[in-house]
């Protein structure tokens, strides 16, 4: 019994300390005092403020701009990256993905430092190009690292059927092995967009100076309190995470969908 | 207005169109990257509407010449006539076959209908039209909807998997998804159908039923199927023609029935049923000796000529002691289900018999074997093969003679400790006297020497009782004394028959392997 009691306690202290900031973050969104602490009563003005000052929307958009760009293009190119991995000749294929992994492995603020290297020889540091270049860069690694499992799980004589059948192999390709290997370009899509939604240190070093993405602008508004749009990110952040949480649950709730309609197909085989 | 005339069926490469064999392959190799041939000059012609098989052992090569048919491996050398035009170069969706694969290769993300209708979907076929002046022009279309579902709904109904269309083929079983395969395929009207092992993968029940609907399809369909397996039962069962394959080349090519009875060499008739292989001799017209007995058959070989000799399980004939051509003892006997299979001892000699009246064991009886079962084929040396056993010395003995040998060859990583005993790569220690060994020798690793030289240790001596020129080599058989047990030797060196000599064998060429329990 008291062992239950434990057991229950430890797993509520873990929950609470791990939700609890977030608890209390979504809780003082709820009001417009501007030190974060105080009551002030309940507003949804910091809600309103999000969508209504200019500079917050820009902001919020030109995040969600740069990650949408960014997670289409490393998403296009890494799993074309995979595939060259997957088909080449052995030893090409371990050399290949060996260099892909060492970019993810590798610490961030070199790959920062280097791509803001790299572009300014070229004369285009601090500009749109650089900033969009390095976010492709960064993320392409973690997509190729989604897709190759995927193919490696394919059938290989799949391909070939398709082949058999008449297909010419770029029809093959389309209409046999991407469908086949989608759910591991959509992961790999998914968590390229989350990478470069929250990417700070890369933007910071080659982005343009007065473009500014949620995570740069948070960043400088702390260091600089006379801003005074500080307050809204409570609100932001609220909304960050209302989002995340309906995301994982629907996905949640299709998976076991999913799950009961094999079964039930499997029981009515028998 | 225009009227549509004449649907695109012609467009069929008919290159030789009244020649009948529709697939040849003329010197067909494939080497592997590492060098190994896994096809070796295979020369072989189809015929149309045939069901031919490759049948052989894993690694024979018949997969890759079947990947060479469809187009998914390319031949190193050699070409693939169909209907008589050279199509090696055509890549595998310009080639007027299909495949049912091994594992379905079905596509997960579609449903049974868009399986099969995978193929047609992607058919051009030019269609001619006339216009009301007379003037005919042709345009490249693709093929209707209803024309499609039409085409699929029959090759359903020909695999009996009619009310499956919007199935997912997860959901399907084994021999369900096998059907869908050979609907997919047969679906496009191939010329030839490319069946990879198909039912590799169903258990005993379920490819049986499916042997026979796969010949049942085959008489409908017309077409050409080439059929991939290692199971004899199962080639045996469907084929026209059965094409045995080993490394890589082909040992013989015929109908089941003269594959059965007439196999062209030892592996053929090992391979293909049961069989007892004996050596044999030729004594006179029609006339063997092996079993220590001469026997009356019906092949023609010229005298003294070594053979093999098979009689099949079924035609060894069981009659009471005595009244029989040779007297033996029964040492074995164990229930199959319809017959009984039994060992029977002759002198050293095991035969083996199948009969549904059992004998016991222990039993003493005498064989009848007819002359039209003995079935002789010339003797193809390879190897020397011996039944040996390790001596207390860690030598090994065999063929009349006692030979230094490296034993730790018997077990992997295995070594040999100061006391003579063996010490496995897990550390057991291994006392190896009297381990019963077989030892294969190549034919050039023996040597020869004069028996006059001073004498070798171990070794053994015997007579050169045959010598054969083989061009830039001399085949030299040396007979022991003791039990007549044969070397066979590829030499330079010219001997003189009835030479005494002595064989001399290095330690190294001696391959050892252990005795398997149980095992013929």
């Amino acid at each position: 019994m008291t062992k239950k009691i434990l057991s229950w306690a430890f797993i509520a202290l873990v929950l609470a300390f791990v939700y609890a900031p977030i608890v209390v973050l979504i809780i003082f969104s709820f009001t417009d005092a501007t030190i974060l602490g105080q009551w002030g009563g309940f507003s949804l003005d910091l809600f309103k403020r999000l969508f209504t000052v200019p500079e917050m929307r820009k902001m919020i958009v030109n995040t969600i701009v740069l990650a949408l760009l960014a997670g289409v293009i490393s998403t296009v190119l890494g799993t074309l990256g995979a595939m060259g991995i997957f088909y080449a000749k052995k030893g090409w294929g371990k050399v290949l993905q060996g260099a892909s992994n060492i970019n993810v492995i590798n610490a961030e603020i070199v790959i920062a430092v280097s791509l803001a290297l790299v572009s300014s020889i070229f004369v285009f540091n601090m500009t749109y190009y650089s900033l969009l270049i390095g976010h492709v860069a960064f993320c392409t690694p973690f997509v190729v690292l989604s897709v190759i499992p995927k193919l490696k799980q394919m059938d290989p004589s799949l391909y070939e059927a398709a082949l058999d059948l008449g297909a010419s192999p770029a029809k093959a390709l389309f209409k046999v092995v991407l469908p086949e290997i989608l759910p591991g370009i959509v992961s790999g899509f998914l968590l390229a967009l989350t990478l470069s939604l929250d990417d700070y240190i890369i933007t910071s070093f080659t982005k343009p100076a007065e473009f500014d993405t949620i995570s740069t602008y948070v960043y400088n508004a702390v260091k600089n309190t006379a801003k005074s749009e500080l307050p809204a990110f409570r609100a932001l952040a609220a909304v960050i995470f209302l989002i995340i949480v309906i995301v994982v649950v629907v996905l949640n709730v299709r998976a076991a969908g999913k799950n009961k309609q094999i079964a039930k197909m499997e029981k009515g085989k028998k | 207005m225009e009227e549509k005339i004449a649907g695109g069926a012609e467009e069929n490469l008919a290159g030789g169109a009244r020649e009948e064999n529709i697939i040849e392959l003329v010197d067909l190799t494939r080497i592997f990257e590492d060098g190994v041939a896994a096809v070796d000059k295979v020369n072989l012609k189809v015929k149309k509407g045939q069901f031919v098989t490759f049948l052989g052992p894993s690694g024979c090569g018949k997969t890759t010449t079947l990947r060479m048919i469809a187009g998914f491996d390319k031949p190193t050398s050699g070409k693939i006539l169909l209907n008589g035009k050279d199509i090696s170069a055509l890549p595998p969706h310009k080639r007027p076959v299909n495949t049912v694969f091994q594992r379905y290769a079905l596509f997960p993300h579609l449903n049974v209908y868009d399986n099969v209708a995978f193929g047609l979907k992607l058919k051009r076929q030019k269609v001619t039209y006339e216009r009301t002046d007379g003037r005919r022009f042709s345009k490249i279309e693709k093929l209707g909807k209803a024309e499609i579902a039409e085409k699929v709904n029959r090759a359903l109904k020909i695999v009996d998997l009619e009310g499956f269309e919007r199935r997912s083929v997860s959901t399907l079983s084994g021999g369900q998804q096998q059907r869908v395969a050979i609907a997919r395929a047969i679906v496009n009207e191939p010329q030839i159908l490319l069946l990879d092992e198909p039912l590799g993968a169903l258990d005993l029940k379920m490819r049986k039923d499916m042997q026979l609907e796969l010949k049942e399809m085959h008489k409908k369909l017309g077409i050409t199927f080439i059929y991939v397996t290692h199971d004899q039962e199962e080639a045996l069962t469907m084929s026209d023609t059965i094409v045995v394959m080993k490394d890589g080349e082909i040992q013989q090519e015929g109908t089941p029935l003269d594959i059965y009875n007439e196999p062209a060499n030892a592996f053929v008739a090992d391979f293909i049923g049961e069989s007892n292989i004996f050596s044999g001799t030729m004594t006179g017209k029609r006339r063997v000796r092996f079993l220590n007995k001469t026997f009356d058959c019906v092949d023609d070989f010229e005298k003294n000529e070594k053979v093999d000799v098979v009689v099949r399980p079924e035609d060894v004939v069981f009659a009471e002691e005595g009244q029989g051509m040779v007297d033996g003892k029964i040492v074995s006997s164990i229930f199959k289900g319809v017959h009984y299979e039994m060992v029977c001892m002759i002198g050293k000699t095991e035969v083996v018999a199948q009969d549904t009246i059992e004998r016991k064991v222990g039993e003493k009886v005498g064989i009848v074997i007819r002359p039209e079962d003995i079935h002789i084929m010339a003797k193809e040396f390879t190897v020397n093969r011996y039944e040996g056993y390790i001596t207390k010395h860690i030598t090994v003995a065999f063929g009349d003679g006692e030979f230094a040998c490296d034993v730790t060859q018997l077990y992997e990583n295995s070594t040999l400790d100061e006391e003579g005993y063996l010490v496995t790569a897990s550390g057991e220690k291994i006392d190896l006297t009297d381990t019963d060994v077989e030892v294969e020798v190549g034919l050039k690793d023996i040597e020869l020497v004069d028996v006059d030289t001073p004498e070798q240790e171990g070794g053994a001596a015997g007579n050169i009782v045959s010598i054969i020129y083989k061009g830039d080599h001399y085949q030299v058989i040396v007979r022991t004394d003791e039990n007549e047990e044969d070397y066979v030797c590829d030499t330079e060196y010219t001997w003189n028959e009835n030479d005494r000599v002595s064989v001399i064998i290095r330690p190294e060429a001696i391959k050892l392997k252990r005795k398997e329990e149980g095992k013929r």
